[in-house]
């Protein structure tokens, strides 16, 4: 186990490394930098101004020589400038992140206490009526793009309760909070819920045909024992994986959702950035992605050892 | 030992698999939810091909009388703010989407089998550095690394096609990698090697046709994929620009200020770009169900 996690540990670094490496060079491959920009909006080229403004943003030094300074920088919390508001492009990712990481808890909460059950009940009742429902409703979930179930979400609003949940100012309580989060997060989550219904469907039949289950089944449990507590326990390590990885990949849906309920989240700002040509805030913003995803991969793994004693990483 | 005559099995129960139509009904009977998803798969290729027979009024021509009118007899799905026909949108913009959805799966697949034919048939560090390479670029979510691309190369109708292409290149090389390192060991390939055979020559000419299963199914999964980043992009102003009919724009044009006002003009794209993945995705699984019955749901 030990030498695993050390190989796994030094395998997560390669991985940063690369994708540090590819951010890199895509953005700075991007036709036009930031000096050529500003004098397009002016209508005039004056070389000695734009050579200086290359100059202060660092620009005109060789590649590897940016690169070592951004990731330099990162290490030690220096994000660098953005060149929009020139803030440090710190001062403006960080109070952004406790937005986003509530509505991506939220929607894990939600994908979960729905999903994992509905799962369930759809394995135990499989080629029933009910059944076929919720693998019909599971599939339409999984092919509507978040934004357009965020705005029929907002329609719903209007039509049912006159009022359209979008953010205007930062809530001021802890219910109010909950609130004004809570539908953002359920649309996010209503796609990841989807998934985790199959996946929890399709693992628990596996489950369900075991010997244990027979053998549970003729000492009279209850059908919820069975169900609940001797198949579900054993059907839970692929879906407690999935979680995981969509804790990681909700990045996707939170990007437009975001936009749809006009939230100030780090997802939002990544696309305003992107379209303003922001590069230290979208290389930032990308990189900091990136180390979620692969950080949660990591601990994913090392979970599994941890949650199903027959998984032994050998030495 | 006793065989089983499967097309005399098949006969008694009814099926005729000796004509094409006849295995095509075969299939529909046994799998009705994929026969759906072929359907409606179909319909959208029928309105992208025959889009100027089936509308009326041009996509992109606009008429301030008619801004933000209602569905009528005339403009069945209404107008959009610009007085655009919503119903001649939706149709032309099947061709975006299947054009774009297509393309980027078209040019992700190819770069994927030749990446993971590679890898999988060398071994050896070519196949590490490259598992390494994957690794990396599936450490970002889909539309995350479509959105990186689109900074990098700017939003336009090919830029989006390669966009989305390259975020699709890790999963395609991944499969046929791993097909890859099974079929290298068999016998089959051991023949062609002693018979004096060219390494290229059996990697794609009895290596590759053998992977073909698992990346149609892959496939069909990914058209639906490419669609959504593509919705998506489009919505975000980042994807398919003006005058493309594109469905995701179509929305964005339409967010949540006429959710209010004209909700048809948030009902209507919508449900195209759902009904598509939908049918793509119905398809799939059917096509996981017949080619790759060990993943059988």
């Amino acid at each position: 186990m030990g030498s695993y996690l050390v190989r796994r540990f030094g395998l997560m670094l390669l991985t940063l490394f690369g994708i540090s490496v590819i951010i890199f060079v895509m953005l700075r491959i991007a036709p036009g930098n930031i000096a050529d920009i500003l004098f397009d909006a002016a209508g005039f080229v004056d070389q000695a101004e734009k050579a200086q403004i290359m100059k202060d943003l660092g620009l005109d030094k060789p590649m590897p020589v940016q690169y070592a300074s951004w990731i330099g920088g990162l290490l030690q919390g220096d994000l660098g400038y953005s060149y929009v508001t020139d803030r440090p492009a710190i001062h403006e990712i960080l109070p952004r992140i406790p937005i986003t990481a509530r509505i991506a808890g939220l929607a894990l909460l939600f994908a979960a206490v729905i999903g994992i059950p509905l799962g369930v009940i759809s394995a135990v009742k499989q080629n029933t009526r009910l059944d076929y429902i919720l693998r019909v409703v599971s599939l339409s979930a999984l092919s509507m793009p978040a934004f357009w179930l965020g705005l029929l979400v907002l329609m719903g609003f209007v039509g049912y309760f006159g009022t359209i949940p979008i953010y205007s100012d930062a809530p001021q309580s802890f219910g109010a909070a909950l609130v004004m989060y809570s539908v953002p997060a359920a649309v996010v989550g209503f796609r990841s819920q989807a998934l985790l219904l199959r996946l929890t469907r399709s693992s628990m039949l596996e489950v369900l045909r075991q010997d244990y289950i027979r053998t549970a089944r003729s000492k009279g449990a209850s059908e919820n024992v069975v169900n609940y507590r001797h198949a579900l326990k054993n059907a839970v390590l692929p879906v407690v994986t999935l979680i995981g990885l969509e804790a990681a990949f909700l990045m996707g849906g939170l990007v437009v959702v975001e936009t749809v309920f006009n939230i100030p989240g780090v997802a939002r700002f990544l696309v305003e950035a992107i379209r303003w040509r922001d590069y230290p805030i979208v290389q930032n913003l990308i990189m900091y992605i990136a180390i979620i995803v692969v950080v949660v991969n990591f601990t994913v793994d090392m979970l599994y050892a941890a949650l199903d004693p027959r998984i032994k990483y050998s030495d | 030992m006793s065989s089983i005559d499967y097309r005399a099995e098949l006969a008694k129960a009814g099926a005729n698999i000796d004509s094409p139509w006849g295995k095509l009904r075969f299939l529909a009977r046994r799998y009705p939810l994929g026969a759906a998803g072929a359907v409606i798969l179909a319909v959208c290729v029928f309105a992208a091909v025959f889009a100027n027979y089936i509308t009326v009024f041009d996509p992109l021509s606009t008429n301030a009388a008619l801004s933000l009118a209602r569905p009528s007899a005339q403009h069945w799905l209404g107008c959009d703010f610009m007085g655009r026909d919503v119903y001649s949108r939706i149709v032309y913009g099947a061709r975006i989407s299947l054009a774009v959805g297509l393309g980027s799966l078209g040019l992700g697949l190819t770069c994927g089998v030749i990446i993971g034919l590679t890898s999988g048939y060398l071994g050896g560090w070519v196949d590490l550095a490259v598992q390494r390479l994957i690794d990396i670029l599936q450490s970002l979510p889909l539309l995350v690394m479509a959105l990186l691309m689109t900074a990098s190369l700017g939003p336009s109708l090919r830029n989006t096609i390669i966009a989305i292409s390259i975020a699709l290149v890790p999963s395609s090389a991944r499969v046929v990698r791993a097909s890859t390192l099974s079929l290298r060991e068999q016998p089959f390939v051991e023949s062609a090697k002693a018979i004096g055979m060219s390494e290229l020559r059996i990697a794609f000419r009895h290596v590759l046709p053998n992977t073909l299963a698992p990346l149609i199914v892959l496939a069909t999964a990914q058209l639906g994929a490419t669609i959504l980043i593509e919705a998506a992009l489009s919505f975000l102003g980042l994807g398919v620009p003006e005058p493309y009919p594109s469905w995701g724009r179509m929305l964005s044009e339409s967010a949540a200020e006429y959710v209010r006002t004209a909700p048809w003009l948030v009902i209507f794209p919508g449900l195209a770009i759902s009904s598509i993945v939908f049918g793509t995705n119905l398809l799939g699984d059917a096509l996981r169900d017949v080619l790759d019955p060990r993943q059988r749901s």
